[in-house]
């Protein structure tokens, strides 16, 4: 009962930030809603049993993700002009499109709820268990990411050492 | 890098031994540190040892004051020797860096191990020749100036009284 | 009275960290004025340690002004960040083997988390504030917690490969068997102390404030209570990191196991704790007295060409022997 409680209560935060977080003008102001709701939803998975995921939202999502976009915001350093940039790009008929597309998945969510019955279950998916589970069947997956992260890793260095030889003069 | 980081950990070790250490600090108001007489301090005009005033007005010291806070204003007595009329040290600006003290030729002006000048009112900060004049000598007793340099008076002119030599020609090469 | 247990845990936990945050500001200086042959606060009751109550009363009656020109929101939001997420993070610590406020399976992660969040605090009081200084000191600190976080957790987890899982209760228990971990983990302490100092910005690495060149960094526009939760929790942050030294690294509730049993078994084990811990702070506040900042660009290279590969090794090794051994 009390996890039915939380779920809702979380679930109430996560929506209200989210829709917050796109209709703020402010680029920093909805960064914060984002954070919000990222943090509510990591509560939604705890509370649905998948610690591991809950704490990984935070870690990841919104303990280095979003600090990176902060800090983006930041050296963009764009104050009341990019209030104004904003409100020129999110007249109301931008909405039209993205709020069908919502309007169609949320839909779609009602439909399964409807239809299939495992609401809240017990069972709690402990970090054990996801990482067998990531290096069991989904190994190919990990592989793949890891791949795509080291193909970032090398194309940043890449640029970075760009910008390196320039400062100092040199050529690639 | 090993090197650097064997001296960061020295470091900590020499530092955590002065938890035994004397400290080099006292217990100020109840127990004054040592000041030298030399210390740059609160700034007093002198007398030579006739009592009269050393300072000649020659605004050196105002000149020299790189932040400008001495004020004077010469004068002369009856024989027609120049003493300052008001002299003023804005000791809110004052910076004690003993610039005066170098530039008098009279030793008129010093400095004294003197700190305490806190002030509730900025406008007690400034000292005018009343509270700048000591009755004493200072740090040079026995100096007179004009023992020195010499003095023109009536009908004699430098270097022409009894027991003085003539002055020093300061544009010859000559000894 | 497994609840009313956990209710005193609880509240004595959140009186136990503002007490001893505000204690440490005493503390520190009289510590620093030690080691630098100095006297320190002594003025302020016996042993000036009434400094502490004098600085608290001095913080709520000072002016809480938010400039006209900052972000209100943001400037606001900014610095209680800092002291909700490190009170959250003292949630999992056990202070002995049955007295904790929670030991989830994920505690370890959970502790990692709530650092990771403090990091808003400093980013967003640089961004609310509309300052230059602070905006530097904030950029800074943005890339400098994200980069030691990442040492910060890959350090842990050869200890999470030991002891097989993320409940520091465990964790402690483990080494009730294994020995210390700051033994058989020694380069593993050694990155999450220098990444626990870079996350709870102190100094050597208080680049985000350093106040050379940045006049205070992301806190300079602050002043009154605001200011003081800044300080609050900095303060917060250095005892829980150490608290965590102690718990991972240094047996948590544990004696040291060459002392004779007469020892062990006299010494209630909170008191083990909350020594070590006490031992903790005070290397830290040592290291603030000894080392000088480095600059910016040393401290990330330091990072990421020393400490990673540091770790990195360090996992290396502790997963092979694991598995061969
Ligand atoms: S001590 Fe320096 S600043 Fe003060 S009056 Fe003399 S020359 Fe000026
Ligand atoms: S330099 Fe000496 S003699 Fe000249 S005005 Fe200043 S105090 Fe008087």
């Amino acid at each position: 009962m009390i996890q039915l409680g939380l779920f809702y209560m979380a679930a109430t935060i996560t929506v209200v930030a989210s829709l917050l977080a796109v209709t703020r003008y402010n680029a920093s102001h909805a960064l914060i809603y984002l954070i919000v709701s990222l943090l509510g939803s990591a509560i939604i998975f705890y509370v649905l049993g998948a610690p591991f995921a809950a704490v990984l939202e935070v870690l990841i999502y919104a303990g280095a993700i979003m600090v990176l976009f902060v800090f983006v915001i930041m050296m963009l350093n764009l104050g009341a002009a990019g209030v104004d940039n904003e409100h020129q790009w999110l007249q109301p008929r931008m909405w039209i499109i993205p709020s069908l597309l919502c309007l169609l998945l949320l839909a779609e969510i009602l439909f399964l709820l409807n239809t299939s019955s495992h609401a809240l279950s017990g069972t709690v998916v402990g970090p054990k268990v996801v990482g067998i589970e990531l290096f069991g069947p989904y190994v190919l997956a990990v592989e793949i990411a890891s791949m795509l992260l080291l193909a970032g890793l090398v194309g940043a260095y890449h640029l970075g050492r760009r910008y390196l030889l320039d400062m100092r003069g040199e050529s690639l | 890098m090993l090197k650097a980081i064997l001296s960061q950990i020295i470091s900590l070790y020499r530092i955590c031994l002065h938890l035994f250490a004397k400290a080099d600090t006292v217990q100020y108001p109840e127990e004054m540190p040592y000041l030298a007489p030399r210390y740059r301090g609160r700034i007093v005009l002198t007398r030579d040892p006739d009592g009269n005033e050393r300072c000649v007005a020659c605004n050196l010291c105002a000149v020299a004051c790189p932040v400008d806070c001495i004020a004077l204003q010469k004068t002369e007595d009856e024989h027609g020797r120049w003493y300052p009329e008001f002299f003023r040290i804005n000791f809110s600006r004052c910076i004690m860096c003993g610039m005066c003290e170098e530039a008098c030729p009279t030793y008129s002006i010093q400095l004294t191990p003197d700190f305490e000048m806190c002030e509730y009112d900025r406008q007690n900060m400034v000292y005018e020749k009343e509270h700048l004049l000591i009755s004493g000598q200072g740090k040079y007793p026995g100096y007179s100036f004009y023992n020195v340099a010499g003095k023109a008076i009536k009908d004699k002119d430098k270097g022409e009284a009894l027991n003085e030599a003539q002055p020093i020609d300061i544009k010859s090469l000559l000894p | 009275m497994e609840e009313l247990t956990i209710f005193l845990v609880i509240y004595g936990t959140l009186l136990g960290a503002f007490g001893a945050a505000a204690v440490l500001v005493w503390f520190e200086r009289r510590l620093l004025g030690f080691w630098q042959d100095r006297l320190g606060p002594n003025r302020v009751g016996p042993f000036g340690i009434g400094l502490a109550l004098a600085d608290v009363i001095k913080l709520l009656a000072k002016e809480d002004w938010v400039p006209p020109f900052s972000d209100r929101l943001v400037f606001i939001f900014a610095p209680t960040a800092v002291v909700i997420t490190m009170l959250l993070g003292f949630a999992v610590v056990p202070y002995t083997e049955h007295l904790f406020i929670a030991d989830l399976n994920i505690g370890l992660l959970f502790f990692l988390g709530m650092t990771s969040l403090a990091v808003y605090s400093v980013l967003l009081g640089g961004l609310g504030s509309h300052n230059k200084y602070a905006l530097l000191g904030g950029l800074r600190s943005a890339a400098q917690m994200v980069s030691y976080e990442v040492f910060m957790g890959l350090s842990l987890m050869g200890v999470v490969m030991i002891s097989g899982s993320f409940s520091l209760v465990d964790i402690v228990k483990t080494q009730a068997e294994n020995g210390w971990f700051v033994i058989s983990q020694f380069f593993g302490f050694i990155v999450f102390l220098m990444a626990g100092i870079a996350e709870s910005h102190r100094l050597p690495f208080d680049l985000p404030e350093a106040e050379h060149e940045l006049v205070a960094g992301f806190h300079t526009e602050y002043s009154g209570m605001k200011f003081g939760l800044f300080m609050l929790g900095e303060y917060l942050s250095l005892i829980l990191i150490s608290s965590m030294i102690t718990t991972i690294f240094f047996g948590g509730w544990l004696g040291p196991s060459f002392l004779p049993d007469l020892v062990l078994d006299f010494v209630p084990p909170i008191i083990w704790f909350f020594a070590k811990t006490g031992t903790c702070i005070c290397f830290f506040i040592l290291l603030r007295a000894a080392i000088p900042r480095p600059r910016y660009d040393q401290l990330m290279s330091f990072g990421w060409k020393l400490l990673l590969p540091l770790t990195l090794v360090n996992l290396l090794i502790t997963g092979a022997v694991l598995l061969w051994l």
